[in-house]
Protein backbone atom coordinates (compact mmCIF):
# COMPACT_ATOMS: atom_id res chain seq x y z
CA UNK A 1 0.00 0.00 0.00
CA UNK A 2 2.71 2.48 0.80
CA UNK A 3 6.42 3.05 1.07
CA UNK A 4 8.89 1.60 3.48
CA UNK A 5 7.96 0.88 7.06
CA UNK A 6 10.25 2.71 9.44
CA UNK A 7 10.59 1.60 13.03
CA UNK A 8 9.69 4.41 15.45
CA UNK A 9 10.02 2.89 18.91
CA UNK A 10 8.76 0.18 21.20
CA UNK A 11 5.06 0.23 21.92
CA UNK A 12 5.58 1.10 25.57
CA UNK A 13 7.79 4.07 24.78
CA UNK A 14 4.56 5.99 24.26
CA UNK A 15 2.11 6.29 27.13
CA UNK A 16 -1.57 5.88 26.52
CA UNK A 17 -3.21 9.15 25.44
CA UNK A 18 0.19 10.62 24.67
CA UNK A 19 2.53 11.55 21.83
CA UNK A 20 6.23 11.44 20.99
CA UNK A 21 8.35 13.20 18.41
CA UNK A 22 10.05 11.09 15.75
CA UNK A 23 12.62 12.49 13.32
CA UNK A 24 13.54 10.66 10.16
CA UNK A 25 15.37 11.67 6.97
CA UNK A 26 15.20 15.36 7.74
CA UNK A 27 11.48 15.25 8.51
CA UNK A 28 9.74 15.35 11.85
CA UNK A 29 6.67 13.37 12.81
CA UNK A 30 4.38 13.03 15.80
CA UNK A 31 3.38 9.50 16.80
CA UNK A 32 0.38 9.01 19.08
CA UNK A 33 -1.07 6.30 21.29
CA UNK A 34 -4.80 6.75 21.80
CA UNK A 35 -6.71 6.01 25.03
CA UNK A 36 -7.99 2.89 23.24
CA UNK A 37 -4.40 1.73 22.69
CA UNK A 38 -4.28 2.42 18.96
CA UNK A 39 -1.34 4.17 17.25
CA UNK A 40 -1.40 7.06 14.79
CA UNK A 41 1.11 9.35 13.10
CA UNK A 42 0.99 12.86 11.64
CA UNK A 43 3.40 15.50 10.47
CA UNK A 44 5.32 16.73 13.48
CA UNK A 45 4.82 20.45 13.00
CA UNK A 46 1.69 22.50 13.52
CA UNK A 47 0.31 23.99 10.29
CA UNK A 48 -0.05 27.44 11.91
CA UNK A 49 3.56 28.09 12.93
CA UNK A 50 6.44 25.65 12.95
CA UNK A 51 5.93 24.23 16.41
CA UNK A 52 6.53 20.60 17.42
CA UNK A 53 3.17 19.09 18.24
CA UNK A 54 4.81 16.40 20.38
CA UNK A 55 5.19 19.04 23.14
CA UNK A 56 1.41 19.42 23.14
CA UNK A 57 -1.34 17.74 25.06
CA UNK A 58 -3.30 14.72 23.83
CA UNK A 59 -6.91 14.52 24.98
CA UNK A 60 -8.93 11.66 23.50
CA UNK A 61 -8.43 11.98 19.77
CA UNK A 62 -7.23 15.59 19.81
CA UNK A 63 -3.68 16.93 19.81
CA UNK A 64 -3.36 20.53 20.89
CA UNK A 65 -0.43 22.64 19.73
CA UNK A 66 1.67 23.71 22.76
CA UNK A 67 2.07 27.24 21.47
CA UNK A 68 -1.25 28.62 20.36
CA UNK A 69 -3.67 25.82 21.21
CA UNK A 70 -4.51 24.98 17.61
CA UNK A 71 -6.33 21.63 17.72
CA UNK A 72 -6.23 18.70 15.34
CA UNK A 73 -7.83 15.29 15.27
CA UNK A 74 -4.66 13.19 15.11
CA UNK A 75 -6.53 10.21 13.68
CA UNK A 76 -7.71 12.11 10.59
CA UNK A 77 -5.45 15.19 10.63
CA UNK A 78 -8.49 17.45 10.61
CA UNK A 79 -7.88 21.04 11.83
CA UNK A 80 -10.50 21.86 14.47
CA UNK A 81 -10.69 25.65 14.10
CA UNK A 82 -8.81 28.93 14.61
CA UNK A 83 -5.93 29.53 14.65
CA UNK A 84 -5.39 26.40 12.58
CA UNK A 85 -7.14 26.06 9.25
CA UNK A 86 -4.86 23.68 7.33
CA UNK A 87 -5.19 19.95 8.07
CA UNK A 88 -2.26 17.84 9.23
CA UNK A 89 -0.94 15.10 6.98
CA UNK A 90 -1.36 11.64 8.49
CA UNK A 91 0.69 8.47 7.93
CA UNK A 92 -0.10 4.76 8.21
CA UNK A 93 1.09 3.06 11.39
CA UNK A 94 1.42 -0.59 12.34
CA UNK A 95 2.46 -2.44 15.47
CA UNK A 96 4.42 -5.66 15.12
CA UNK A 97 6.08 -7.68 17.88
CA UNK A 98 5.68 -4.78 20.29
CA UNK A 99 7.29 -2.25 17.95
CA UNK A 100 5.66 0.74 16.26
CA UNK A 101 6.31 1.42 12.56
CA UNK A 102 5.21 4.24 10.28
CA UNK A 103 5.08 4.37 6.52
CA UNK A 104 6.42 7.67 5.19
CA UNK B 1 -30.93 41.34 5.39
CA UNK B 2 -29.32 41.70 8.78
CA UNK B 3 -26.08 43.73 8.90
CA UNK B 4 -23.40 43.16 11.56
CA UNK B 5 -20.64 45.76 11.77
CA UNK B 6 -17.35 44.97 13.48
CA UNK B 7 -15.24 47.97 14.41
CA UNK B 8 -11.57 47.10 14.76
CA UNK B 9 -9.77 44.73 12.43
CA UNK B 10 -7.24 43.08 14.69
CA UNK B 11 -7.17 39.51 15.96
CA UNK B 12 -10.47 39.86 17.76
CA UNK B 13 -12.47 41.60 15.03
CA UNK B 14 -11.21 39.35 12.24
CA UNK B 15 -11.84 36.18 14.25
CA UNK B 16 -15.33 37.40 15.07
CA UNK B 17 -16.08 37.98 11.39
CA UNK B 18 -15.01 34.47 10.40
CA UNK B 19 -16.71 32.94 13.43
CA UNK B 20 -20.02 34.51 12.37
CA UNK B 21 -19.77 32.71 9.04
CA UNK B 22 -18.60 29.44 10.62
CA UNK B 23 -21.65 29.58 12.86
CA UNK B 24 -23.92 30.10 9.88
CA UNK B 25 -24.68 33.83 9.96
CA UNK B 26 -26.01 34.67 6.51
CA UNK B 27 -26.43 38.45 6.75
CA UNK B 28 -23.96 41.15 5.78
CA UNK B 29 -20.68 41.55 7.66
CA UNK B 30 -18.57 44.70 7.51
CA UNK B 31 -15.18 44.76 9.21
CA UNK B 32 -13.83 48.28 9.69
CA UNK B 33 -10.09 48.66 10.32
CA UNK B 34 -7.96 51.78 10.53
CA UNK B 35 -4.78 50.15 9.29
CA UNK B 36 -3.94 50.12 5.59
CA UNK B 37 -3.24 46.40 5.46
CA UNK B 38 -5.45 43.38 6.16
CA UNK B 39 -5.68 42.08 9.76
CA UNK B 40 -2.52 40.39 11.01
CA UNK B 41 -1.34 38.66 14.15
CA UNK B 42 0.31 41.03 16.61
CA UNK B 43 2.27 38.66 18.90
CA UNK B 44 4.92 38.00 16.20
CA UNK B 45 5.70 41.74 15.97
CA UNK B 46 8.09 41.36 18.89
CA UNK B 47 9.32 37.90 17.92
CA UNK B 48 11.56 36.22 15.39
CA UNK B 49 8.81 35.20 12.99
CA UNK B 50 8.21 38.79 11.88
CA UNK B 51 11.50 40.44 12.78
CA UNK B 52 13.38 37.90 10.66
CA UNK B 53 11.00 37.51 7.72
CA UNK B 54 9.86 41.17 7.81
CA UNK B 55 6.42 40.13 6.56
CA UNK B 56 3.20 40.48 8.54
CA UNK B 57 1.52 37.20 9.47
CA UNK B 58 -1.93 37.79 8.05
CA UNK B 59 -4.89 36.20 9.81
CA UNK B 60 -6.39 35.34 6.43
CA UNK B 61 -5.79 36.11 2.77
CA UNK B 62 -7.86 38.82 1.07
CA UNK B 63 -9.48 36.06 -1.01
CA UNK B 64 -10.68 34.41 2.17
CA UNK B 65 -12.56 37.58 3.21
CA UNK B 66 -14.12 37.79 -0.25
CA UNK B 67 -15.06 34.08 -0.28
CA UNK B 68 -16.58 34.41 3.18
CA UNK B 69 -18.59 37.45 2.20
CA UNK B 70 -16.81 39.70 4.69
CA UNK B 71 -16.56 43.31 3.52
CA UNK B 72 -13.18 44.47 4.81
CA UNK B 73 -12.78 48.25 4.96
CA UNK B 74 -9.08 48.98 5.43
CA UNK B 75 -7.65 52.40 6.23
CA UNK B 76 -11.06 53.46 7.49
CA UNK B 77 -11.71 54.66 11.04
CA UNK B 78 -15.09 54.50 12.71
CA UNK B 79 -15.62 58.01 14.06
CA UNK B 80 -19.02 58.09 15.66
CA UNK B 81 -21.66 55.63 16.73
CA UNK B 82 -25.28 56.57 17.21
CA UNK B 83 -26.67 53.78 19.39
CA UNK B 84 -30.25 55.02 18.97
CA UNK B 85 -30.29 55.34 15.18
CA UNK B 86 -27.92 52.32 15.10
CA UNK B 87 -25.44 53.84 12.69
CA UNK B 88 -21.66 54.21 12.50
CA UNK B 89 -20.04 57.16 10.73
CA UNK B 90 -16.66 56.45 9.18
CA UNK B 91 -13.63 58.51 8.18
CA UNK B 92 -14.33 57.86 4.48
CA UNK B 93 -17.63 59.70 4.85
CA UNK B 94 -19.78 56.60 4.79
CA UNK B 95 -22.51 55.91 7.29
CA UNK B 96 -23.22 52.26 8.03
CA UNK B 97 -26.53 51.14 9.49
CA UNK B 98 -26.10 48.11 11.74
CA UNK B 99 -28.41 45.60 13.33
CA UNK B 100 -25.68 44.53 15.73
CA UNK B 101 -22.23 45.89 16.27
CA UNK B 102 -19.05 44.56 17.84
CA UNK B 103 -16.43 46.96 19.18
CA UNK B 104 -13.05 45.26 18.93
CA UNK B 105 -11.05 48.44 19.04
CA UNK B 106 -8.12 46.98 20.96
CA UNK B 107 -5.60 49.05 22.83
CA UNK B 108 -2.95 51.62 22.11
CA UNK B 109 0.54 51.92 23.53
CA UNK B 110 0.65 53.97 26.71
CA UNK B 111 2.53 57.21 26.02
CA UNK B 112 5.38 58.42 28.19
CA UNK B 113 4.26 61.82 29.47
CA UNK B 114 6.05 64.66 27.74
CA UNK B 115 7.77 62.51 25.13
CA UNK B 116 7.17 61.91 21.44
CA UNK B 117 5.42 58.63 20.59
CA UNK B 118 6.48 57.76 17.08
CA UNK B 119 9.30 59.94 15.85
CA UNK B 120 12.60 59.18 14.14
CA UNK B 121 14.26 57.86 17.30
CA UNK B 122 11.38 57.08 19.65
CA UNK B 123 8.92 54.31 18.99
CA UNK B 124 6.24 52.26 20.65
CA UNK B 125 5.15 48.86 19.34
CA UNK B 126 1.63 48.26 18.18
CA UNK B 127 1.69 47.91 14.41
CA UNK B 128 3.72 46.13 11.79
CA UNK B 129 5.14 49.50 10.71
CA UNK B 130 6.37 50.02 14.29
CA UNK B 131 8.05 46.61 14.22
CA UNK B 132 9.81 47.42 10.95
CA UNK B 133 11.05 50.74 12.33
CA UNK B 134 12.46 48.94 15.35
CA UNK B 135 13.97 46.24 13.20
CA UNK B 136 15.98 48.85 11.28
CA UNK B 137 17.79 49.83 14.45
CA UNK B 138 18.51 46.24 15.47
CA UNK B 139 21.99 46.18 13.98
CA UNK B 140 25.51 45.62 15.31
CA UNK B 141 26.90 48.79 16.81
CA UNK B 142 23.49 50.41 17.33
CA UNK B 143 22.22 51.08 20.81
CA UNK B 144 18.58 50.47 21.65
CA UNK B 145 17.18 51.72 24.95
CA UNK B 146 13.97 50.08 26.09
CA UNK B 147 11.80 51.87 28.60
CA UNK B 148 9.71 49.30 30.46
CA UNK B 149 10.56 45.74 31.46
CA UNK B 150 7.30 44.15 30.38
CA UNK B 151 6.68 41.41 27.82
CA UNK B 152 7.07 43.63 24.77
CA UNK B 153 10.19 45.36 26.06
CA UNK B 154 11.90 42.11 27.03
CA UNK B 155 10.95 40.24 23.86
CA UNK B 156 12.34 43.09 21.78
CA UNK B 157 15.45 43.21 23.98
CA UNK B 158 16.03 39.53 23.21
CA UNK B 159 15.50 40.06 19.48
CA UNK B 160 17.80 43.08 19.42
CA UNK B 161 20.55 41.10 21.17
CA UNK B 162 20.13 38.19 18.80
CA UNK B 163 20.66 40.71 15.97
CA UNK B 164 23.75 42.03 17.81
CA UNK B 165 22.56 45.50 18.83
CA UNK B 166 23.49 46.88 22.26
CA UNK B 167 20.51 46.97 24.58
CA UNK B 168 19.63 48.77 27.81
CA UNK B 169 16.34 48.01 29.58
CA UNK B 170 15.12 50.59 32.09
CA UNK B 171 12.35 49.53 34.46
CA UNK B 172 10.78 51.89 36.99
CA UNK B 173 9.79 49.21 39.49
CA UNK B 174 12.23 47.12 41.52
CA UNK B 175 12.10 44.22 39.07
CA UNK B 176 10.94 43.38 35.56
CA UNK B 177 7.54 41.79 34.82
CA UNK B 178 6.10 42.97 38.11
CA UNK B 179 2.58 42.73 36.76
CA UNK B 180 1.48 39.12 36.64
CA UNK B 181 4.77 37.22 36.61
CA UNK B 182 6.09 35.64 39.84
CA UNK B 183 9.43 36.85 41.13
CA UNK B 184 11.21 33.48 40.69
CA UNK B 185 10.39 33.45 37.00
CA UNK B 186 11.19 37.13 36.50
CA UNK B 187 14.56 36.41 38.12
CA UNK B 188 15.35 33.63 35.62
CA UNK B 189 14.46 35.98 32.77
CA UNK B 190 16.54 38.86 34.14
CA UNK B 191 19.56 36.59 34.62
CA UNK B 192 19.25 35.33 31.08
CA UNK B 193 19.08 38.83 29.62
CA UNK B 194 22.14 39.85 31.63
CA UNK B 195 24.00 36.75 30.45
CA UNK B 196 23.16 37.74 26.88
CA UNK B 197 24.65 41.18 27.49
CA UNK B 198 21.54 43.27 28.08
CA UNK B 199 22.01 46.02 30.66
CA UNK B 200 18.88 45.53 32.79
CA UNK B 201 18.36 48.43 35.20
CA UNK B 202 15.46 48.38 37.65
CA UNK B 203 14.07 50.92 40.08
CA UNK B 204 15.00 53.83 37.85
CA UNK B 205 12.54 56.50 36.70
CA UNK B 206 12.77 58.53 33.51
CA UNK B 207 13.14 62.30 34.00
CA UNK B 208 13.05 63.20 30.32
CA UNK B 209 13.12 61.66 26.87
CA UNK B 210 14.17 63.88 23.99
CA UNK B 211 15.83 63.76 20.57
CA UNK B 212 19.02 65.63 19.82
CA UNK B 213 21.58 65.36 17.05
CA UNK B 214 20.29 62.18 15.48
CA UNK B 215 19.95 60.34 18.80
CA UNK B 216 17.39 59.83 21.51
CA UNK B 217 18.47 61.04 24.92
CA UNK B 218 17.07 59.40 28.04
CA UNK B 219 17.59 61.28 31.27
CA UNK B 220 17.31 59.08 34.34
CA UNK B 221 16.22 59.91 37.86
CA UNK B 222 19.76 59.06 38.96
CA UNK B 223 21.06 62.05 37.00
CA UNK B 224 22.63 59.86 34.33
CA UNK B 225 22.01 60.26 30.63
CA UNK B 226 21.70 57.43 28.13
CA UNK B 227 22.14 58.03 24.40
CA UNK B 228 20.45 55.65 22.04
CA UNK B 229 19.91 55.26 18.31
CA UNK B 230 16.37 54.22 19.11
CA UNK B 231 14.18 54.23 22.20
CA UNK B 232 11.30 51.83 22.55
CA UNK B 233 8.63 52.98 24.96
CA UNK B 234 7.03 49.78 26.23
CA UNK B 235 5.16 50.82 29.34
CA UNK B 236 1.87 49.09 28.77
CA UNK B 237 -1.29 49.68 26.82
CA UNK B 238 -4.48 51.60 27.36
CA UNK B 239 -7.81 50.44 25.97
CA UNK B 240 -9.21 52.26 22.94
CA UNK B 241 -12.46 53.51 24.37
CA UNK B 242 -12.91 56.91 22.69
CA UNK B 243 -15.54 55.79 20.23
CA UNK B 244 -17.51 53.98 22.94
CA UNK B 245 -17.20 56.95 25.28
CA UNK B 246 -18.56 59.33 22.64
CA UNK B 247 -21.44 56.94 22.08
CA UNK B 248 -22.26 57.15 25.79
CA UNK B 249 -21.37 53.55 26.67
CA UNK B 250 -20.33 52.69 30.21
CA UNK B 251 -16.55 52.68 30.59
CA UNK B 252 -14.84 50.95 33.49
CA UNK B 253 -11.15 50.33 32.78
CA UNK B 254 -12.21 49.64 29.20
CA UNK B 255 -15.64 49.31 27.63
CA UNK B 256 -17.69 47.61 30.33
CA UNK B 257 -19.45 44.43 29.19
CA UNK B 258 -21.41 41.75 31.00
CA UNK B 259 -20.59 38.04 30.94
CA UNK B 260 -22.13 37.84 27.44
CA UNK B 261 -19.89 40.65 26.14
CA UNK B 262 -22.84 43.04 25.86
CA UNK B 263 -22.12 46.72 26.48
CA UNK B 264 -24.52 49.11 28.20
CA UNK B 265 -26.12 49.92 24.81
CA UNK B 266 -28.55 47.56 23.09
CA UNK B 267 -27.10 45.45 20.27
CA UNK B 268 -23.54 46.69 20.85
CA UNK B 269 -20.99 44.14 22.00
CA UNK B 270 -17.34 44.60 22.87
CA UNK B 271 -14.51 42.06 23.02
CA UNK B 272 -10.76 41.74 23.36
CA UNK B 273 -8.23 44.24 24.74
CA UNK B 274 -10.73 47.12 24.72
CA UNK B 275 -13.24 45.67 27.19
CA UNK B 276 -13.47 44.84 30.86
CA UNK B 277 -15.62 41.89 31.86
CA UNK B 278 -16.65 39.88 34.92
CA UNK B 279 -14.73 36.65 35.27
CA UNK B 280 -16.94 34.03 36.91
CA UNK B 281 -14.11 31.68 37.87
CA UNK B 282 -12.73 34.43 40.10
CA UNK B 283 -15.99 35.37 41.76
CA UNK B 284 -17.12 37.75 39.04
CA UNK B 285 -14.13 40.06 39.49
CA UNK B 286 -13.98 42.59 36.66
CA UNK B 287 -10.81 42.27 34.59
CA UNK B 288 -9.43 43.45 31.29
CA UNK B 289 -6.96 41.24 29.46
CA UNK B 290 -4.42 42.16 26.83
CA UNK B 291 -3.68 38.85 25.23
CA UNK B 292 -3.87 37.17 21.90
CA UNK B 293 -5.84 34.19 23.07
CA UNK B 294 -8.36 36.32 24.89
CA UNK B 295 -8.85 38.43 21.76
CA UNK B 296 -9.44 35.32 19.75
CA UNK B 297 -11.74 33.58 22.22
CA UNK B 298 -13.81 36.67 22.91
CA UNK B 299 -14.12 37.42 19.20
CA UNK B 300 -15.53 33.95 18.72
CA UNK B 301 -17.78 34.22 21.76
CA UNK B 302 -19.07 37.65 20.69
CA UNK B 303 -19.97 36.20 17.29
CA UNK B 304 -21.96 33.43 18.96
CA UNK B 305 -23.78 35.83 21.27
CA UNK B 306 -24.55 38.27 18.45
CA UNK B 307 -26.34 35.31 16.91
CA UNK B 308 -28.35 34.77 20.09
CA UNK B 309 -26.46 31.88 21.68
CA UNK B 310 -26.20 33.50 25.16
CA UNK B 311 -22.99 31.83 26.20
CA UNK B 312 -21.14 33.32 29.17
CA UNK B 313 -17.38 33.92 29.36
CA UNK B 314 -15.72 30.93 31.01
CA UNK B 315 -12.18 30.96 29.63
CA UNK B 316 -9.17 30.92 31.92
CA UNK B 317 -6.77 33.79 31.10
CA UNK B 318 -3.63 32.58 29.37
CA UNK B 319 -0.46 34.39 28.34
CA UNK B 320 2.86 33.49 26.83
CA UNK B 321 6.14 35.16 26.03
CA UNK B 322 9.14 34.05 23.97
CA UNK B 323 12.60 35.34 24.85
CA UNK B 324 15.73 33.76 23.32
CA UNK B 325 15.01 30.01 23.35
CA UNK B 326 12.82 30.28 26.45
CA UNK B 327 9.06 30.32 26.65
CA UNK B 328 7.08 31.57 29.60
CA UNK B 329 3.45 30.55 29.96
CA UNK B 330 0.89 31.61 32.54
CA UNK B 331 -2.62 30.27 33.07
CA UNK B 332 -5.03 31.99 35.43
CA UNK B 333 -4.65 35.09 37.59
CA UNK B 334 -2.67 34.72 40.80
CA UNK B 335 -4.16 37.65 42.78
CA UNK B 336 -5.20 36.30 46.17
CA UNK B 337 -2.79 33.38 46.14
CA UNK B 338 -1.06 32.66 49.45
CA UNK B 339 0.76 29.42 48.63
CA UNK B 340 3.26 29.07 45.81
CA UNK B 341 4.50 25.56 45.02
CA UNK B 342 7.30 24.67 42.66
CA UNK B 343 7.42 21.67 40.34
CA UNK B 344 10.62 20.98 38.42
CA UNK B 345 10.27 19.80 34.83
CA UNK B 346 13.69 18.58 33.83
CA UNK B 347 16.92 20.51 34.15
CA UNK B 348 16.05 24.04 33.26
CA UNK B 349 12.27 24.16 33.27
CA UNK B 350 9.95 24.61 36.21
CA UNK B 351 6.48 25.74 37.04
CA UNK B 352 4.82 27.40 39.99
CA UNK B 353 1.33 26.72 41.27
CA UNK B 354 -0.48 29.54 43.02
CA UNK B 355 -3.17 28.47 45.52
CA UNK B 356 -5.53 30.44 47.70
CA UNK B 357 -6.12 29.92 51.43
CA UNK B 358 -8.57 27.12 50.83
CA UNK B 359 -6.11 25.31 48.58
CA UNK B 360 -7.85 26.15 45.35
CA UNK B 361 -5.56 26.44 42.34
CA UNK B 362 -5.82 30.01 41.04
CA UNK B 363 -2.95 30.17 38.58
CA UNK B 364 0.12 28.40 37.28
CA UNK B 365 3.18 29.83 35.63
CA UNK B 366 6.16 28.15 34.07
CA UNK B 367 9.34 28.79 32.15
CA UNK B 368 11.71 26.60 30.20
CA UNK B 369 13.41 26.01 26.90
CA UNK B 370 11.15 25.63 23.87
CA UNK B 371 7.73 24.42 24.84
CA UNK B 372 8.89 22.42 27.86
CA UNK B 373 6.20 23.81 30.15
CA UNK B 374 3.32 23.97 27.66
CA UNK B 375 1.65 20.66 28.34
CA UNK B 376 1.66 21.00 32.11
CA UNK B 377 0.46 24.60 31.96
CA UNK B 378 -2.41 23.43 29.76
CA UNK B 379 -3.32 20.76 32.32
CA UNK B 380 -3.07 23.34 35.10
CA UNK B 381 -5.43 25.54 33.10
CA UNK B 382 -7.98 22.73 33.08
CA UNK B 383 -7.57 22.29 36.84
CA UNK B 384 -8.11 26.03 37.29
CA UNK B 385 -11.23 25.94 35.11
CA UNK B 386 -12.54 23.03 37.18
CA UNK B 387 -11.92 25.11 40.35
CA UNK B 388 -9.88 22.19 41.63
CA UNK B 389 -8.17 21.90 45.02
CA UNK B 390 -5.31 19.61 43.99
CA UNK B 391 -3.16 17.74 46.49
CA UNK B 392 -0.12 20.00 47.08
CA UNK B 393 2.15 16.99 47.47
CA UNK B 394 1.14 15.76 44.01
CA UNK B 395 1.67 19.19 42.45
CA UNK B 396 5.32 19.30 43.49
CA UNK B 397 6.08 15.64 42.68
CA UNK B 398 7.42 15.60 39.12
CA UNK B 399 6.80 11.86 38.87
CA UNK B 400 3.04 12.26 39.39
CA UNK B 401 1.38 13.23 36.13
CA UNK B 402 -0.81 16.32 36.30
CA UNK B 403 -3.25 14.55 34.01
CA UNK B 404 -3.96 12.08 36.81
CA UNK B 405 -5.08 15.00 39.04
CA UNK B 406 -7.57 16.09 36.43
CA UNK B 407 -9.34 12.76 36.54
CA UNK B 408 -9.40 12.75 40.35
Amino acid sequence: MSGNWIKVCEKDDIDEEDVIRFDHSGKTFAVYRSPADEFFATDGLCTHEHIHLADGLVMDEIIECPKHNGRFNYKTGEAKGAPVCVNLKTYPVKVEDGSVFISV
Amino acid sequence: MSHFVIVGAGECGARAAFALREKGFDGEITLVGSEAIAPYERPPLSKASVLETLDPKFIASLEKYAESGIRLLSDVTAQDVDPVAKTVTCSDGSRLAYDKMLLATGAIARPLPGAAMNSAHIRSLRTHADAMALRKAMLPGKHIAIIGGGFIGLELAAMARMLCADVTVIEGLERVLKRGVPEDIAHVITQRHRAEGVDVRCGIAISALTEEGGKAIVRLSTGETIEADLVLVGIGAIPSTELAMRAGLTIENGIAVNEYLMTSAPDIYAAGDCCSFPLAIYGGRRVRLESWRNAQEQGTLAAANMMGVDEAISAVPWFWSDQYDMTLQIAGLSEGAVTHLRRDLGESAFMLFHLDEAGRLLAASGIGPGNAVARDIRLAEMLIAARAHPDPAALVASNIKLKSLLAA
